[in-house]
């Protein structure tokens, strides 16, 4: 554990979630759910600390759970967490052409989810259920249906501008 | 008998007088795809202009209402004005007030009717839309009738009704046998007789136990569970209900995927409704009967879908499947008896209970009785959520529901039950569609995923993408399956490529069969569906890929190539300002070339030059 790291961690605030969500290891993925949304994305220390702090879990066990899960991340995501379905509908639609357009716009290396600047997470989803919409992004919980690699661009340039003011 | 301290029937007629009281309805869609195509805004204009009741000279108020999913997701938003019977489609913000204007003149806003696509004419109508008229609706009988988060609404609708009736008569073996009875089979892919399951969970009546409701619904492409969650969640909670009170359970799950977030807001308000009202919690409507429901929000795992990996989930632990027996039946959440049924299952119980187990078992084949909601998408004219009875043919659903395949391609074949699921083909369009007859071809009903697929669908890449998916939602549990699906998404990767020789195919099949014979759960049990049943119709299409390195279907990027033709090309830099990788270069009207190193084969290009000048090779 980095003393930078711990630093970061308010254990006050992971107190009041593990109490919100009851301290019992069942509700162990609610309490990830609500530390994930606090920080957008699981920090090393955090897991440690609920780890100790609940009866019948570990560390171990913790980052197992955290591990399993596609929702969970341990890496920091974006201001703006950009979600290409990619679910049946949506792949035979062209899903995959969004996406590339995506990562050149946002110049993506292979791998790389996160842009530098921290502005732009990007990941694909297995499917949101908007089928008839289909290819669909999503941004921060907005829907954008019938996406194109242009009208892709379009929305990014937007989001873009919104941030240089 | 047991009294109960509410009298249904009174509550329907209060219910429905408060509905007469709303005046004039206008239904708005507010289901996750209308809410994209941007309904909420909508409504917020409707309610806008309504306040000036004037306009409507029958009515003395107007009442904006929005509705869960109607299933036709692709037309929305869909603004339905049912004392007009009157539907309008793709309804976007700047139309309201004209639609507004043509109210007070009686007149239509002919443009926002629904166009046929056979015969171009518009149609007025809900009822004649033929997406609609096609369909039998018992499980989404009310999405998009009625105000989802408005327990009236759902009461005037007979929520609650079979619930009254079963804690009246309280005879808990007597609601087990009318489910046997009705020959319902589980909706979520097993296709297991659901009687049977409540009977084996009954046989520990007594005993501290549960019902979970499987919410879970990970096959990509379909979206029933999510469509009842969000436009009917009382008709769910009542099925839980009678569940419970059936098998002796006093607490229940209902496990949604955290990709349903309207899902879940929707279920908890329907939830505190229905306690407010005495539907649930304690000593129901008067009876001994106590209900508490829990919402588990899951995190993203496919494999959660299977009962016994659900359980964990819900424990809060790796979502793993546990070796059967014991069955959840008797040894589940929390080593207590639990039933576990899923969303379209349950949704199906209070119209049984109300009109009988002999009505529901008239519809559908020897086998599979009632209806089936499936989620049409892919390359049809029509795509979204629809019903049929059980046995109704793909031709049917294809062709009629569906309206045919867009742009005047050619139908090629339609994949069903997603990963799970295997291909079926133009020669099974006209068997009755049931849970054995699609076993016997090959393929299984599944949660109803229907993905149609045209001619310029690549069948190997089709069943790459599925094989992709299985490979990165397997648990890891069981080597067969951890492994072999990796191996075998290596082996379809080469296959795409145009890099693989024809002893990969027989290595494949092996794989597929080790697979099948060694994983513990219905994940890996049914992963190389895909792939065996498209090897069976299409094995032609493999051959090519792997002898002639040709993709028929021209979709697989390795073994294509997008060029500018020099005569044809104007230099108009159309392209080139497109490419979303800038591998075009050339001076304006001069020809233009593509630098094939760096180009991803998006076709942009291809679709935006105004000359035809740049084709697939």
């Amino acid at each position: 554990m980095s003393e930078e790291g711990s630093r970061k961690i308010d254990t006050k605030k992971l107190d009041s979630i593990i109490e919100a969500c009851g301290a019992d290891k069942s509700h162990l993925i609610a309490i990830l759910q609500k530390v994930q949304e606090e920080y957008k994305y699981l920090p090393e220390d955090a897991l440690i600390y609920i780890g100790t702090k609940i009866e019948g879990l570990s560390p171990a066990t913790v980052y197992g759970v955290a591990t399993f899960y596609a929702q969970f991340s341990l890496d920091p995501k974006g201001k703006y967490e950009i979600k290409v379905c990619d679910g049946t509908a949506c792949h035979v639609r062209g899903s995959m052409p969004v996406l590339n357009a995506i990562k050149a716009h946002l110049n993506l290396k292979e791998g790389q989810m996160t842009t530098s600047d921290g502005l732009f997470s990007l990941e694909t989803v297995s499917c949101l259920g908007a089928c008839g919409l289909a290819p669909v992004c999503v941004i921060n919980g907005t829907v954008y249906p019938q996406m194109t690699s242009d009208a892709v661009k379009v929305v990014l340039d937007t989001l873009l501008n919104r941030e240089r003011g | 008998m047991v009294e109960l301290n509410i009298n249904i029937k009174d509550e329907q007629q209060k219910a429905q007088e408060k509905i007469k009281e709303q005046g004039f309805r206008v239904l708005v869609c507010a289901g996750t795809g209308c809410v994209a195509n941007g309904s909420l805004q909508i409504i917020e204009k409707f309610k806008e202009l309504g306040a000036d009741v004037s306009v409507m000279s029958d009515y003395d108020k107007v009442t904006i209402v929005p509705t869960g999913c109607h299933g036709f997701c692709e037309q929305g938003v869909l603004v339905v004005f049912p004392d007009l019977d009157l539907t309008y489609v793709k309804v976007r913000l700047d139309d309201v007030e004209g639609i507004y204007e043509a109210l007070k003149n009686n007149q239509i806003v002919e443009r926002l009717l629904y166009t046929d696509p056979h015969s171009g004419q518009k149609v007025r109508k809900n009822e004649d839309i033929n997406f609609y008229a096609k369909q039998t609706r018992t499980a989404l009988a009310n999405c998009g009738e009625m105000n989802a988060e408005n327990i009236d609404e759902a009461i005037a609708l007979r929520a609650y009704e079979a619930l009254a009736k079963v804690l009246e008569q309280n005879n808990p073996d007597a609601v087990i046998e009318e489910i046997v009875k009705s020959g319902l089979r589980g909706r979520g892919g097993g296709g297991f007789p659901t009687g049977m399951k409540w009977k084996f969970t009954a046989a520990n009546r007594g005993e501290k136990s549960y019902v979970v409701c499987n919410g879970d619904e990970g096959d990509p492409g379909a979206f029933m569970d999510r469509s009842v969650m969000e436009g009917d969640p009382h008709k769910l909670l009542e099925g839980i209900a009678i569940a419970a009170f059936a098998v002796g359970a006093d607490e229940a799950y209902i496990y949604v995927r955290a990709e349903y977030p309207l899902a879940i807001k929707r279920l908890r308000k329907a939830i505190a409704d229905a306690e407010e009202r005495n539907f649930l919690g304690k000593n129901i409507m008067g009876s001994d009967f106590n209900l508490t429901i829990h919402i588990k929000e899951g995190a993203g795992a496919f494999v959660c879908g299977e009962e016994t990996a659900l359980i964990a989930s819900i424990e809060g632990e790796r979502g793993m499947p546990r070796p059967k027996p014991p069955f959840p039946a008797n040894k589940g959440l929390f080593g207590r008896p639990t039933l576990i049924n899923n969303v379209e299952t349950l949704a199906n119980v209070p119209v049984i209970i109300l009109k009988g187990a002999d009505w529901f078992s008239s519809m559908g084949t020897e086998t599979s009785k009632g209806t089936k909601t499936f989620a049409l998408t892919g390359e049809v004219n029509n795509t979204g959520l629809i019903e049929v009875p059980m046995g109704t043919t793909l031709r049917e659903i294809v062709f009629n529901i569906g309206g045919g395949i867009r742009n005047g391609k050619k139908f090629k074949a339609v994949q069903i039950g997603g990963p799970s699921g295997g291909c079926l083909t133009e020669e099974h369009l006209d068997i009755p569609m049931d849970y054995d007859n699609l076993i016997k071809a090959g393929a299984m009903v599944g949660s109803g995923g229907l993905v149609v697929m045209a001619e310029d669908t690549c069948i190997v890449e089709v069943a790459r993408f599925f094989m992709n998916f299985t490979q990165n939602e397997s648990c890891g549990k069981c080597v067969p399956c951890r492994e072999g699906t990796k191996n075998m998404l290596k082996i379809l990767q080469k296959i795409v490529a145009g890099k693989a020789e024809m002893k990969d195919l027989e290595v494949l099949e092996e794989i597929a069969q080790t697979i099948k014979d060694g994983s513990l759960c219905g994940l890996g049990k049914t992963a190389p569906n895909p792939v065996l049943s498209t090897l069976k119709y299409f094995r032609d299409e493999y051959i090519a890929h792997i002898r002639d390195k040709k993709c028929p279907a021209g979709v697989c990027t390795a073994m294509k190539k997008i060029v500018i033709k020099e005569d044809l090309c104007k230099g108009c830099t159309k392209c080139a300002r497109n490419c979303p990788v800038e591998a075009i270069h050339g001076e304006v009207r001069q020809p233009h070339h593509i630098d094939q190193a760096k180009c991803i084969k998006c076709e942009a290009c291809l679709k935006n030059c105004p000359f035809k000048a740049i084709v697939l090779e």
